[in-house]
């Protein structure tokens, strides 16, 4: 009897804990998500004190955009060259083999230039800025840097913010344009398809504007939001070795699933006319 | 590594980004085509346009000579017009040249194609072609078939 | 000019539901060495983050030569800050800078001074820390003990009013401990500043300390000259000074009885 009791008492303890728990986590998402906003004003703040000190981008511009750049050749070739035997395959059933660069060039433009580069991005450069800012903070650098009367935003925050937003669109492109020259090889060298015919299609099907624009527009939203995420967390996180790992593994669990939901949301509003 | 190293490879790597962004537009895109837009803009009345869009081509003989600039309805003739603009080395059409809606392949897109006609005077901006043939859609042309059909028997 | 530099009134803090200050009332001179001692965990690093303006007490004043420092504007923080001088435990140097850099760097933000000047003020500063010779390494290469002094050079770069040293002598051998020691003296009687050192190593913060202040469980608990500190009554002080390991400060974290604890059957207890 004592023994039920006990156990019922139990089962309403835990559903309390749970539900404690539930509202707490909450509360926590919804402080986190201010702070973030809050950060993100003081970082396009810190943006005009960084004119001055160009070299700072530079710098950021060589850790973020050119050390990415071989994983997104490399990326961009592959799906290229693979967009390019599925399309054939699916398409040489129809005789329609002859869109195969519209469609290879309209699904890197619109969605796999835009999306893979992100993503890769997120977990190559984002991971990375994470990682450095947090160790920055837990070796007490940001704070050293206020002590010294320096605003480590404007300092070390915005040149990697800026960076990151520079170096995605171009690195989108960059993907894209590999990625079409993949497709070519594929279509042209191995599969044997006329290489007039690949580009004619191509440059009647494809709209600049509509189709290589918006990419640009979603490269760059995917840019702002990656890099936002990576250089917040790595400012806000825990100066643990835990901490650290932790606000890593977020930015690109966080940084993945925003640019995916973005993606579709974008793509409704830019294509679903 | 030292200060120029660092910004010869950034500057490579933005010239690498505005390269790939440039080969896109030109190469695999329709930048090209956005360059003439200084062709004369000649207009066709038709029935049924089927699939044809703005921008879609304009060809004689298989070959692109201008494209379709705009697509209203008049509310009087109750017709599709169809404004296109064409190159302006390609002066010399007759007026009383046709102009119809085909398909390119089976399932392609669609194209106004122009046949030329006998006429001494040429087409020039603001002319409005008189002969055109509308789109065949395919449930006209199955009904016909049927229609034919039940006809013979 | 005040005798004091930093007036502490009625500070209370607390972080995460911890109180960590209670009505902490302190007065630090304008020269000398003041040394704030406690056992791990009293905030004693905490304390010098308020006093730098890097956290908002919950409640209470600290004046910082004349202004409340809570109460700046960002940008007069800034200046009072230029003032000061910090170092932090790990040094906190800037690890993709050179030692050089480092010492130069709040030189280059703050002033305009050309390039000739800069690199003369680093080494008269490098020097004074004896670490000329290690201008080109990189904080990478540095013992914990050196990059110490590098973040000294750097603190002292701007001839502050005040240095702040939090925890300068844990986790050091003993010489490196020495020449710690022997750096924080000499540079506050050269540089006549008011330095304030936050430590739990005893015997050393004694040694050059001419005012202390210890605090535990967010009050403090004793001021006074190191010799009226060494002799005082007080149960607790003596633990502390001394290194006792039962006393006021229990052995045993706060717990029942242990038969109670042995017989309460499984799991963990729960509050």
């Amino acid at each position: 009897m004592i023994y039920l009791r006990d156990r019922g008492q139990d089962v309403v303890d835990i559903l309390l804990d749970r539900i404690q728990g539930l509202g707490r986590g909450t509360l926590a998402a919804v402080s986190r998500l201010g702070r973030a906003n809050v950060f993100l004003l003081e970082v396009f703040a810190g943006l005009s004190g960084m004119l001055t000190r160009p070299g700072l981008l530079i710098k950021q511009l060589f850790s973020v955009g050119v050390q990415t750049l071989i994983i997104i050749v490399v990326a961009g070739l592959f799906v290229g060259m693979v967009m390019a035997l599925q399309a054939y395959y699916a398409l040489v059933d129809f005789g329609a083999e002859d869109s195969l660069s519209v469609m290879v060039v309209l699904s890197l433009l619109r969605e796999l230039g835009p999306v893979i580069t992100a993503l890769l991005f997120a977990g190559r450069a984002g991971s990375a800025l994470t990682a450095e800012i947090g160790l920055m903070k837990a070796t007490e650098q940001l704070s050293g840097m206020e002590m010294m009367a320096v605003n480590p935003i404007e300092r070390v925050i915005a040149p990697r913010f800026l960076a990151g937003m520079i170096s995605m669109p171009l690195l989108a492109a960059i993907f894209s344009a590999v990625g079409v020259m993949g497709g070519y090889l594929v279509a042209v060298e191995l599969l044997g398809l006329d290489a007039g015919a690949f580009w004619s299609q191509a440059q009647a099907k494809v709209e600049l504007f509509e189709d290589l624009g918006n990419g640009m527009i979603k490269s760059l939203v995917f840019g702002f939001v990656v890099s936002w995420i990576a250089v917040f967390e790595g400012y806000d996180c825990i100066p643990t070795s835990e901490g650290l790992g932790q606000a890593t593994t977020r930015t690109v669990v966080y940084g993945s699933l925003a640019i995916l939901v973005l993606d579709f949301v974008l793509t409704a509003l830019m294509f679903g006319k | 590594m030292n200060t120029r190293t660092l910004e010869l490879l950034v500057g490579l790597f933005v010239a690498a980004g505005l390269v790939a962004l440039f080969m896109l537009a030109m190469t695999a895109s329709n930048l090209a085509s956005y360059g003439g837009d200084d062709g004369y803009v000649i207009k066709a009345h038709f029935d049924n346009i089927g699939g044809l869009k703005v921008r879609s081509p304009v060809a004689a003989s298989g070959v692109r000579i201008g494209r379709v600039t705009d697509i209203s309805y008049d509310l009087e003739g109750f017709e599709a017009i169809v404004s296109m603009s064409i190159d302006p080395q390609y002066n010399s059409f007759p007026v009383d040249s046709s102009a119809s809606i085909l398909t390119s392949g089976l399932l392609g897109e669609q194209y106004i194609g122009l046949e030329p006609g006998a006429e001494e005077e040429f087409l020039v901006a603001g002319s409005v072609i008189d002969i055109t043939q509308s789109a065949l859609v395919l449930e006209q042309i199955i009904g016909q078939f049927l229609y034919s059909k039940a006809d013979e028997e | 000019m005040s005798e004091t530099l930093i007036k502490i009134r009625g500070l209370k803090f607390s972080r995460g539901g911890r109180v960590i200050f209670d009505n902490v009332d302190m007065d630090i001179p304008r020269t000398g060495i003041t040394a704030i001692m406690g056992p791990s965990g009293t905030g004693k690093t905490t304390l010098l983050k308020l006093i730098g303006g890097q956290l908002r007490p919950d409640a209470g004043t600290i004046e910082v030569d004349g202004q409340n420092i809570h109460q700046l504007k960002t940008k007069d923080l800034y200046a009072l800050r230029k003032r000061m001088g910090m170092l932090f435990q790990s040094g906190a140097l800037l690890t993709d800078l050179s030692v050089f850099e480092n010492v130069a760097y709040p030189i280059r933000e703050h002033t305009k001074l050309n390039e000739r000047m800069v690199r003369q003020l680093v080494l008269l500063k490098l020097n004074a820390v004896g670490l000329r010779g290690a201008m080109d390494l990189s904080p990478a290469e540095l013992s914990g003990g050196m990059a110490r002094r590098v973040a000294m050079a750097r603190a002292i770069a701007l001839d502050p009013m005040m240095i702040m040293y939090d925890e300068p002598f844990t986790g050091q051998d003993p010489i490196s401990m020495g020449v710690l020691v022997k750096l924080i003296k000499s540079l506050n009687d050269a540089l006549n500043v008011c330095s304030i050192v936050v430590s739990h190593d005893v015997y050393e913060t004694m040694s050059i300390a001419n005012y202390v202040y210890i605090i535990s469980a967010g009050t403090v608990v004793e001021h006074g000259s190191p010799d009226e500190i060494r002799n005082s009554h007080s149960e607790w002080t003596r633990q502390f000074m001394e290194g006792l390991a039962d006393g006021p400060v229990p052995f045993h974290f706060d717990a029942p009885p242990l038969l109670d604890d042995l017989f309460a059957g499984s799991g963990t207890r729960r509050g």
